[in-house]
């Protein structure tokens, strides 16, 4: 396999927004291709994510009009990507397995997705589409419902009383709504304390608004490129260094949901092919869709042992200037969650920092970076570790 | 090849009380709901069989803010049914604003009730009951 780079990085503001599906891809689009110092006739294919454009805009097959949007050449094909919110990482990890099989030297990946246009009932009702349509969303679960029969079985597991999971689940809400504040292209970007995620409304028991992400708007796009043609390009390409993806299940063949299987599968891909272990990483984005997402991740990664990630953020470890920087860009929970992009906005902010042009939520001496992006009923997980 | 035990057959079972599953000829095991393959083996020498319809509440959440179409507030759970398998439906006669870490390896029976379809589902469908003991 060639060695892959990504090039320029790019996404929207996240937030509500009234531009089309289109508008704001385009503008991250051109922006990622702009910032790689290349045109977009130069791009050999779009790689475009995106997950409920149906509902969103009655849009279906929206590539073609993305790739007229950017201006592409009719000989570049363009594809639809749609793994739930792993969506873009998958677009990209396919991306740079085909520019290191030598298929393509550049590719632009990302996604975009209107979520905000469907208001929460609609919205609620077609992420429950990522359910198992017979045997799980028939009960009426939803995303929420998901991770909080998750964060239950964990306290019961690993005996941590509720009360005690719900203050430290909480404490990962104020710290990633802490690194939000610092990024201007954040949904909220604003601080919060303990208090505002326990006087929460409740969502799914136990998981209260604040321990939710948001629906958002946004998109977001990366160039990626053969490692020799990026050094040529740019001063400082950011280089793939392992990949993984994995695949479960609907929820009840997974049993143990404390144990997100197909994450431990797709890291251990990814640490292999980087030749890195999880002391190795400086920093990392991760899929913390739900406070009890993060922990589950962290104890995947190898970061914590099982059942002890918890307290992570209570202990202020995973802050900035904290021995694992975890979501500096505030994460799903307070950048905001557009499904479809959520993926390439993760590697924008590793991208980032690890050229070091991340500002006040920069992370000292980054080197590398993991991104981690969850889809559906933990059925997708898709790992990318960069390194400058 | 011969699909054993098909959503619309499991759906006419529970119309009729019947909870069916399937056990695999290789290993033993129960596989429910059903599928292509035993859950554990992955075999597909398997022959339609009747569970016992008892369980243990494994976890559970209850939905406050519902889907369009569903009326919250309702409880969401998996039980682990005695033969193995776990299954996912609603906990029914319980308050939802009884429910609490208590019901973690309750035991429950399972039945099923009906719930109106959607423009996106195929009509009236039946989904898993459990009951506390």
């Amino acid at each position: 396999m060639r060695q892959v780079a990504i090039l320029g990085v790019a996404m929207t503001k996240f937030g509500v927004s009234e531009k089309t599906n289109l508008e704001m891809f385009a503008e991250a689009g051109l922006e990622a291709i702009a910032q790689s110092n290349l045109e977009p006739k130069d791009m050999e294919a779009l790689y475009f994510g995106n997950c409920l454009g149906d509902f969103e805009e009655g849009q279906m097959h929206m590539a073609p009009f993305a790739h007229a949007e950017l201006g592409l050449p009719v000989s570049v094909p363009a594809t639809r990507f749609e793994s739930a919110c792993a969506t873009a990482t998958v677009a990209i990890r396919h991306a740079a397995l085909l520019v290191g099989a030598g298929v393509y030297d550049m590719v632009l990946a990302g996604g975009t997705e209107r979520a905000c246009a469907m208001g929460t009932p609609l919205a609620t009702r077609t992420f429950a589409m990522g359910h198992h349509a017979q045997y799980e969303s028939t009960a009426g679960l939803t995303f929420p419902g998901v991770f909080a029969m998750a964060a239950h079985m964990y306290s019961e597991k690993y005996d941590v009383p509720l009360k005690e999971l719900k203050q430290n689940m909480a404490e990962v809400a104020v710290k990633n709504h802490y690194h939000g504040a610092m990024n201007p292209k954040a949904h909220f970007q604003k601080e919060i304390d303990v208090n505002t995620v326990l006087d929460g409304m409740m969502v799914a028991d136990p998981l209260q608004l604040f321990d939710c992400c948001p629906f958002s708007d946004g998109a977001a796009a990366v160039v990626v490129a053969e490692a020799g043609k990026a050094r040529e390009l740019v001063n400082k390409p950011v280089y793939i260094a392992g990949m993984g993806q994995a695949s479960g299940g609907p929820l009840y063949l997974q049993k143990d949901l404390s144990r997100v299987m197909a994450r431990e599968a797709s890291i251990a891909q990814a640490y292999k092919e980087a030749g890195v272990g999880p002391d190795d990483i400086d920093v990392v984005e991760l899929h913390d869709c739900f406070t009890i997402a993060e922990i589950l991740a962290l104890e995947s990664f190898g970061f914590y042992e099982f059942g002890k990630a918890y307290d992570a953020a209570t202990k202020r470890e995973t802050y900035l200037g904290g021995k694992l920087v975890v979501n500096p860009s505030g994460g799903l929970k307070a950048k905001g969650h557009p499904i479809g992009a959520t993926g390439a906005a993760q590697v924008t902010e590793i991208v980032e920092q690890l050229r070091e042009e991340s500002g006040p939520r920069q992370v000292e001496g980054a080197r590398v970076g993991l991104v981690d992006t969850l889809g559906g009923d933990f059925g997708t997980i898709c790992n990318i570790i960069l390194r400058s | 090849m011969d699909y054993k035990l098909t959503y619309d057959q499991f759906q006419q079972g529970l119309e009729r009380g019947e909870l069916l599953g399937l056990k695999c000829n290789t290993c033993n095991s129960v596989t429910f709901p059903p599928m292509t393959r035993c859950r554990e083996c992955n075999g597909t020498d398997l022959k339609i069989t009747e569970i016992a319809g008892e369980g243990t509440m494994r976890t559970f959440t209850v939905i406050r803010v519902a889907p369009e179409g569903m009326t919250a507030p309702y409880i969401v759970a998996m039980a682990e049914i005695d033969e193995g398998a776990w299954v996912m439906g609603n906990l029914v006669d319980l308050n939802p604003d009884d429910a609490d870490m208590n019901l973690i390896g309750k035991r429950v029976t399972l039945g099923s009730h009906v719930v109106k379809g959607d423009t996106y589902s195929h009509g009236d469908f039946r989904v898993i009951t459990f009951s506390l003991i």
